[in-house]
């Protein structure tokens, strides 16, 4: 079971409230991501979450007990840093093996528990190694393989990909997203990235100086934007979002339309404009067009390839049932 | 990581180290403080236990006053300036030539290193014998090898000879510190100045030596601190003879030679502040370094 | 930084900084090359000297007066010991500053590096007068603590400066692992810091090995170290230098071979962490 409640948690150093009371509820199994710009306070939550950090007010419930004033070790997490947090002076063996010996368990057991890890994370050949010896990849899988072995209520990761490169990054997105669909345990996950949260999470929170800003599944985020803020976070490349008489005529202070929901024409459209620089990724080409619906350029997608001339005029259309609207306090009107 | 938990137990942690350094800071320095202000004899018979006569500033009065005062203050800053400027000057020379290709570096440096290690009393006696000594002294056989009288050195030239005997032991302090800073100076920087046009000399002075405006700084400060207080060197020698009497030993006779214990407080509380204010300024670099 | 060097600058390189290292190094040469020769030759003309025939009677000259072996004891027992009981409290102190750090850490590393600052010619008296009364004058332990007590603040410090770069999320992973406070310290902090440790010590046994104020005023003939006994040298009459070479020789051996493993440390220890 791995149910966890936060009932108006807040959290301030000294005079600055990072986190205001929030309430939030991750339910048993879930893989939910905490997203958002850095310094949102998303970590913070995390740690509060984990028990290394007090909460000013407010409680934190595991499986429906009142688990704000238990340690960290006694809370049934277990925790992968962004930094790995590997023990340099212990081997492989020995770091996955360290939270079993601080459980006390028995040797046999132990060794069972670690050889079955070390397998699901294809760490075999390495359980000697100290980790100062492994790649980037590999020590982030021992650190995944220190949480599993305890078996804890649920896994917090915090930020664990943004030191491998891209390429390792995607597949150990995959990998940890396999992990939770095999394990079906309760995964909080902290991440900057939308990408990361967009591809893994059940649900999305998504915060902002502190405050919950929305929260949902990747599609909800995606279709219906709570505001203008997550319409901006949420989507890559971002939404264009539109100020002004554009707005107002669709009887809103903002609107935004994604680049994938904008048309491109050379011949017609309601926005006319120029084209400046385009990305040609092959699967996609990027067009950023400076019109006369706002002052800065529109980001615009074509599928496959496209070739437009640097300074081209072309016409944008934005199709209408994919435009979202905002009022003035930047809250969506629906 | 501040929990409650982790902060109670970080403060019961502290408290011996605290407690400790609280008590060997005002204890003696109260008494220092007070015996200051008293007429304190031990020799004739003046004891705590009696009762000591207060006599006001009299004796910061009379310590300042004495014939041996100014002398010891000038013997005092010319051994620490001696020693600065030498070790200084020697020290980022020898920096950057430690810091330049050759074969057998490591060796070499060991070589420069090795005095510092050198317990004061020792280098001062074998200074003073082994190598100053006018009859037998390696100095004197290589003086009258060219025909020349050899030197008294601690006598004719006391002040000289000290500062030679201090900057040896210190200028390997100084070469390390310099010659640390002196690698930890990003090559890219040198790269991007000789990329500019800067000749070798302006690479130095434009770069190397801004870079090392700070170590230089510190070294100093340090020396400072540590030189005010010399005492085995000039014990051993010659024990305060021939000028060589620093304010440090002055207080030393004071106190624990003529048993004049309130001017030799007196003396005391006129170099902790001479130390504190060579120390605030150290610890205004210090400070500005601790990200704690 | 890889350029091709002319080797004809490389060699001039050498040839300069072996002369200079050799100069500096000289006069501790010498004494090594004094203590092998016999009293006699000693005294001679430098060219004489090393002509004149090998001998180690001076160190079994030295090694026999017993109270070269006690003064050597002293030392060892001075400076190992005031290291260890420095450590025992710094550990905690530099422990809680590096990782449970408060708004006053920064205020209480800074006074405990100030209470290093103070002459000790200044409080000389006071702790002359507190010996007597405690009966601690000319005796080990005394010296041990007034030693332990000056190099506190290097000590605290220093470790202060390892403790901090160990990462702080390695610490936490321990206790989200299930690792209590003391097995936290003891299986994680611990093998971590000792390297650290060990140069904190280093540093600190060649500092209390070398210090003559306050072993040379504290001490008689009973406690004196090696600082001590070397300075009763400077009698005229206890001048002999071949024998004061051996004696000094046996004196700093130990400290430079130990001193040459520290070179590092040094560096950091001495300028408070001001220069790495």
């Amino acid at each position: 079971m791995g149910q966890i409640q936060l009932h108006q948690v807040s959290k301030s150093f000294g005079a600055t409230e990072v986190i205001p009371p929030l309430d939030l509820t991750i339910e048993d199994g879930e893989f939910v991501v905490f997203v958002g710009p850095s310094g949102c306070g998303k970590s913070t939550l995390l740690r509060l979450i984990a028990g290394l950090e007090d909460v000013s007010a407010g409680q934190v419930l595991i499986d429906g007990l009142d688990a704000t004033k238990v340690a960290p070790a006694k809370r049934r997490l277990a925790m992968v840093f962004q930094s790995y947090a590997l023990y340099p002076h212990m081997s492989v063996r020995k770091n996955i093996a360290f939270p079993l010996r601080m459980a006390k368990l028995d040797k046999a057991d132990q060794e069972e528990r670690i050889a079955k890890a070390a397998a699901v994370l294809n760490l075999t050949d390495y359980l000697d190694r100290r980790p100062g010896q492994l790649s980037g990849g590999q020590r982030q899988r021992v650190a995944i393989g220190r949480a599993i072995v305890r078996e804890p209520a649920a896994f917090l990761f915090d930020e664990p990909l943004s030191n491998l490169d891209a390429a390792l990054r995607v597949g150990m997105r995959l990998e940890i997203s396999e992990l939770h669909k095999r394990l079906k345990t309760t995964m909080i996950y902290v991440t900057h990235d939308q990408v990361e949260a967009m591809t893994m999470a059940d649900k999305i929170v998504v915060l902002n100086s502190g405050m919950i800003e929305q929260v949902g599944s990747p599609l909800e985020l995606y279709l219906r934007p709570r505001n203008t803020f997550v319409a901006g976070f949420i989507g890559s490349p971002m939404m264009n979002l539109i100020d002004g008489p554009e707005a107002e005529k669709l009887g809103a202070a903002t609107i935004g339309v994604r680049p994938e929901h904008i048309d491109i024409s050379k011949t017609e459209g309601i926005w006319t404009g120029t084209v400046g620089v385009s990305e040609h990724l092959g699967s996609d080409t990027f067009f950023h067009v400076l019109t006369d619906a706002a002052p800065e350029p529109l980001t615009v997608r074509a599928a496959g390839e496209m070739a437009l001339d640097y300074g081209a005029r072309v016409h944008l259309t934005p199709r209408p049932a994919q435009v979202h609207r905002f009022d003035a306090n930047g809250l969506r009107i629906e | 990581m501040a929990t409650a938990h982790s902060r109670s137990a970080a403060r019961i942690m502290m408290a011996p180290a605290v407690f400790v350094l609280l008590v060997w800071m005002l204890v003696p320095l109260s008494m220092t403080l007070f015996f200051s202000f008293k007429k304190f004899l031990p020799l004739r018979g003046d004891s705590i236990g009696r009762g000591l006569d207060w006599v006001g500033f009299a004796n910061y009065a009379r310590f300042i006053s004495s014939s041996s005062f100014w002398p010891s203050v000038v013997t005092t800053l010319l051994i620490v300036g001696g020693v600065l400027v030498i070790t200084v000057a020697l020290g980022i020379l020898l920096g950057i030539l430690l810091d330049q290709p050759m074969w057998g570096q490591g060796v070499v440096r060991i070589l420069v290193i090795a005095p510092f290690f050198v317990m004061p009393t020792v280098s001062a006696l074998v200074w003073k014998n082994l190598f100053m000594d006018p009859v037998n002294g390696f100095l004197a056989h290589v003086w009258r090898a060219f025909g020349a009288t050899p030197v008294e050195w601690l006598s004719q030239a006391s002040l000289p000879s000290i500062v030679l005997i201090v900057s040896w032991e210190w200028l390997p302090f100084a070469t390390l510190i310099l010659l640390t800073a002196i690698q930890s100076l990003d090559s890219e920087q040198l790269e991007a100045a000789e990329m500019d046009g800067a000749s070798s000399p302006a690479r130095f002075f434009y770069i190397v030596l801004p870079h090392l405006a700070r170590a230089i700084t510190i070294v100093i400060l340090i020396q400072t601190i540590f030189l005010l207080s010399i005492f085995a060197e000039i014990f051993v020698t010659t024990g305060g003879a021939f000028g060589t009497k620093t304010l440090t030993y002055l207080i030393y006779q004071r106190v624990l030679e003529s048993q004049n214990v309130g001017l030799g407080s007196a003396g005391g509380v006129y170099a902790i502040i001479l130390a504190n204010i060579v120390a605030i300024f150290l610890m205004r670099i210090v400070g500005k370094n601790l990200d704690a | 930084m890889a350029r091709a060097v002319t080797s004809r600058r490389k060699i001039i390189n050498t040839v300069v900084a072996w002369g200079i290292g050799f100069l500096i190094f000289f006069p501790i040469l010498w004494i090594v090359i004094l203590s092998f020769k016999a009293e006699g030759d000693a005294i001679r003309t430098p060219i004489e000297v090393l002509t004149a025939p090998w001998t180690f009677e001076n160190y079994s000259i030295v090694q026999a007066r017993s109270n070269y072996s006690m003064h050597f004891f002293n030392s060892v027992v001075i400076s190992f010991g005031s290291t260890i009981l420095g450590l025992i409290i710094a550990v905690p102190a530099a422990w809680s500053m590096a990782f449970v750090p408060s708004r006053r850490t920064k205020d209480i590393l800074m006074w405990m590096l100030s209470t290093k600052m103070l002459p000790a010619v200044g409080v000389l008296y006071p702790i002359y007068l507190m010996f007597i009364q405690l009966g601690l004058l000319d005796t080990r332990t005394g010296l041990m603590i007034v030693l332990m007590l000056i190099n506190l603040p290097i000590i605290i410090w220093m470790l202060f400066t390892y403790f901090k770069e160990i990462p702080v999320d390695i610490l936490e992973a321990a206790r989200m692992d299930g690792a209590s406070l003391r097995e936290e310290i003891l299986y994680v902090l611990t093998p971590m810091a000792i390297p650290g440790m060990a140069s904190t010590v280093l540093l600190n046994v060649i500092l209390a090995w070398n210090e003559a104020f306050w072993t040379l005023n504290l001490t008689a003939a009973n406690a004196a170290p090696l600082t001590a006994f070397i300075a009763s040298y400077s009698s005229p009459e206890g001048l002999f230098y071949a024998k004061l070479s051996a004696a000094s020789v046996m004196a700093i051996a130990p400290i430079l071979i130990l001193g040459w493993f520290s070179q590092k440390q040094l560096v950091r220890g001495l300028t408070f962490g001001a220069v790495k």
